[in-house]
C-alpha cells in the first residue's frame, strides 16, 4: 500500500478512520469555524432554518473584517446582526473592532491555526491557515450554516501537487514574489480541487510570516487549500499556545501520489501580477515606469509587521511622489500596535503616506482606498480582477510590499532593489 | 430533471467579483443582487436572462471570492443552470447548495459550436445540453448521486431538513 499524502492523514483523522482515498468524499468534524460580518449574516440566517443549537460555541469565530469600522449602515446592521448572533448563542471567540483585525492574520496571532487543525471559513482565503500545517478551507455561507448546526462537512479527499522550491533569495525578492511566480507557472486553474503543499530548503527558511503569504495565494491556482509542511517553527507556534499534543506532523510520505513541481527560487526576480488576472505574471523591469496613483500596502496576504518594516526600510527619509497617494492598512491591531512602537506608523505619515484601521478595505474595493475612473494601483494584495478595487476602468498591477512602497517613491512602477542594500 | 433557457455564453476565468462587486455585498437581498449582476462586465445579462437563460463557460467558472452574493444574484436573474468547461471550487459548491445545477461540458472541443442565444434544454439526469436551435446534443459529467438530491430538494438547507425531520 502505497504511503499517505499530508491531505489524506489530516482527513483521516477528521474522518474517523484509519486511511481514505484520494476521491473519497468523507464527512469531516471541523475543529474551527470563521465567519466575518459579509458571508456571516447569511450563513446565520440559514443555520437558523435548520438548528436553534450552534454544535459548538467554543468552536466558532467570528471577526469583523471587510470594512471596519462600517462605512454604510448596510454593513453597520450587518455588524449588529452579527453580534446579536454572538450574544444569543454564546460564541465565545469573538473580536469585535479594534480587538481583531483581518480574520486570517486574527486565526494566526490567537493560535487558532495548530498543525492539523481543519478550519472552515465563510472566505476563500482561508487557505492562509495553512502556513501552520493546518488545513483551512474557503466555503460559502450555506456550507459554514450546515456546519454551525453539525460540526462536520463533507469534503473530497483532494489530489496533491507538491510544490519544492530550493535555492536562495535573491536581493528584493520576498515570499510575495515567489508565491505569485507559482501562480504565473501554475496557472489560475491549475491546481483546481487539488492541495497545494510546499516543501523545499527555501521554504523551511521562511518565518512563518512569510509562509501566510505563500499560503495565501494558494486560491489564486484554484486550490482548495495550501499547506506548508510542518517543521520545527509550526510545531513552536503551537506549543506557544499550549497545544502540542493536539498538532500533528503534516507532510506527505515520499511513496504518496503527488505530482512534484520543482522551483528553483534564485532564478526569481522582483514581480507583479499585470491586470486582470493574478497569473498574469512579468518581471518589474517589464512593467517599469508605468505611473501610477496609488500604492496599497495591506490585506491578508502582505499586511503584517515584516511587511510594514521592509516598507519603512524603503521609505526612510525619503518622500512619496506628489501624485501618488500611499495607503496603509495594517492586517491586525496588533500589528498596528506594534508597528507604532517601533516608529513605522510615524515615518509613513510623514513620507506622506495615510496609515488607516486594519481591514480588507482597499483590497476588495469595498472601503478606505476605492479607486476613480481610470486610476491606476499598485497593491500588495491578492486580487487584480476587472473592478476589484474600485471603478471597472481601474488597474491593479499585485506585487511585493518592497515594490509597492518603491513605486509609491517614485509615482510609477519601480524595482526595489534600488533601495535595498 | 430538466431545464430550458436561452444560452449565454461566457469566456474563461469568470470571477465572483464580476458577477457581483464587492460594492453589493452589504445586503444578501435576492431582488438588489440581481439588479446589480454582471453590472460592470455584461450590463445587457440581466436583460437577457429574463426568460430564463443558461450559461455556458470556460474553464475555471466563478474563481475567485466565496461569496455566494454572487450565486443568489445569478439564480434571481432566472439562470436555470451553469455548464462550463471546468468550474471553480467554492463557486461549485455555492451552486449545487442553493440549487442551481452545475455541469462540467465534456466535450469540450465542441464548446464553440454551442450559440449564444439558442434555446437549449439541459437534461440533468442524462447530463445532455441539447440546442433547440440546431438539435444538436453537448454531453457533460453528470453530477454525483448525492448533489443530484441536494438539487432536488432545492438546494442543501432544504435536503437537510427533509433529511433529518
Amino acid at each position: 500500500m502505497s504511503g499517505l499524502t499530508a491531505i489524506q492523514k489530516v482527513f483521516s483523522r477528521k474522518a474517523g478512520k484509519a486511511r481514505v482515498e484520494i476521491g473519497d468524499i468523507i464527512e469531516a468534524k471541523v475543529d474551527f469555524l470563521m465567519l466575518h460580518e459579509v458571508t456571516g449574516p447569511l450563513a446565520v440566517e440559514e443555520f437558523e432554518k435548520v438548528s436553534g443549537k450552534v454544535w459548538d460555541p467554543s468552536r466558532v469565530v467570528v471577526i469583523f473584517d471587510h470594512d471596519i469600522p462600517p462605512s454604510t449602515i448596510e454593513l453597520a446592521s450587518q455588524m449588529k446582526r452579527m453580534r446579536s448572533f454572538v450574544r444569543k448563542y454564546g460564541i465565545e471567540n469573538f473580536f469585535e473592532i479594534g480587538r481583531g483585525g483581518i480574520a486570517h492574520q486574527v486565526l494566526f496571532e490567537e493560535g487558532f491555526d495548530i498543525p492539523g487543525f481543519l478550519i472552515i471559513g465563510a472566505d476563500s482565503h482561508t487557505c492562509t491557515a495553512g502556513a501552520t500545517g493546518a488545513v483551512g478551507i474557503g466555503v460559502g455561507s450555506t456550507d459554514a450554516a450546515i456546519v454551525l448546526a453539525t460540526g462536520e462537512i463533507w469534503l473530497r479527499v483532494p489530489e496533491t501537487m507538491l510544490i519544492e522550491v530550493e535555492g536562495e533569495f535573491r536581493k528584493g525578492v520576498f515570499a510575495k514574489d515567489l508565491a505569485l511566480e507559482t501562480v504565473g507557472r501554475i496557472g489560475a486553474n491549475g491546481a483546481t480541487y487539488k492541495v497545494v503543499e510546499y516543501t523545499g530548503g527555501a521554504v523551511r527558511r521562511l518565518s512563518l510570516s512569510e509562509r501566510l503569504t505563500l499560503a495565501n495565494l494558494s486560491i489564486e491556482m484554484g486550490a482548495k487549500t495550501g499547506i506548508v509542511q510542518t517543521d520545527s517553527k509550526s510545531h513552536g507556534y503551537a506549543e506557544s499556545f499550549n497545544r502540542q499534543t493536539e498538532s500533528m506532523d503534516v507532510r506527505s510520505d515520499p511513496d504518496s501520489n503527488f505530482e512534484k513541481i520543482e522551483i528553483d527560487v534564485s532564478e526569481v526576480e522582483p514581480v507583479v501580477s499585470v491586470p486582470h488576472s493574478v497569473d498574469n505574471v512579468k518581471p518589474v523591469r517589464e512593467v517599469e515606469g508605468l505611473e501610477i496613483d496609488q500604492a496599497f500596502l495591506g490585506s491578508c496576504t502582505n499586511g503584517r509587521l515584516d511587511d510594514l518594516t521592509v516598507a519603512f526600510k524603503i521609505l526612510r527619509g525619503r518622500k512619496i511622489a506628489p501624485n501618488v497617494r500611499l495607503v496603509v492598512s495594517p492586517a491586525s491591531v496588533k500589528v498596528y500596535s506594534e508597528a507604532l512602537k517601533m516608529g513605522i506608523i510615524e515615518e509613513i505619515l510623514r513620507a506622506g503616506g495615510i496609515v488607516t484601521s486594519p481591514t480588507c478595505g482597499a483590497c476588495l474595493g469595498m472601503s478606505r482606498g476605492v479607486l476613480a475612473r481610470g486610476e491606476v494601483a499598485v497593491s500588495s494584495s491578492n486580487r487584480n480582477f476587472i473592478g476589484r478595487m474600485g471603478d471597472k476602468d481601474s488597474k491593479v498591477f499585485l506585487a511585493s510590499p518592497a515594490t509597492v512602497v518603491a513605486s509609491a517613491l517614485e509615482g510609477k512602477i519601480s524595482d526595489p532593489r534600488r533601495y535595498l542594500s | 430533471m430538466k431545464v430550458q433557457g436561452r444560452i449565454i455564453k461566457l469566456g474563461d476565468n469568470i470571477d465572483t467579483d464580476i458577477i457581483i462587486p464587492a460594492r453589493y455585498l452589504m445586503t444578501h437581498d435576492a431582488t438588489t443582487l440581481a439588479e446589480h449582476v454582471f453590472e460592470d462586465y455584461y450590463p445587457e445579462f440581466k436583460v437577457k436572462a429574463r426568460k430564463g437563460a443558461i450559461i455556458v463557460g470556460g474553464e475555471n467558472f466563478g474563481l475567485g471570492s466565496s461569496r455566494e452574493h454572487a450565486v443568489i444574484a445569478l439564480k434571481n436573474s432566472n439562470v436555470k443552470a451553469i455548464v462550463a468547461k471546468s468550474f471553480a471550487r467554492i463557486f461549485y459548491r455555492n451552486s449545487i447548495n442553493l440549487g442551481l445545477p452545475a455541469l462540467v461540458l465534456r466535450e469540450k472541443n465542441k464548446f464553440d459550436r454551442i450559440i449564444d442565444g439558442d434555446e437549449a434544454e439541459l437534461d440533468l439526469t442524462k447530463g445532455v445540453l441539447n440546442s433547440l436551435a440546431t438539435n444538436e446534443e453537448f454531453s457533460c459529467d453528470k453530477m454525483p448521486e448525492f448533489m443530484m438530491k441536494i438539487i432536488e430538494s432545492g438546494g442543501l438547507i432544504n435536503y437537510f431538513m427533509a433529511r433529518n425531520k
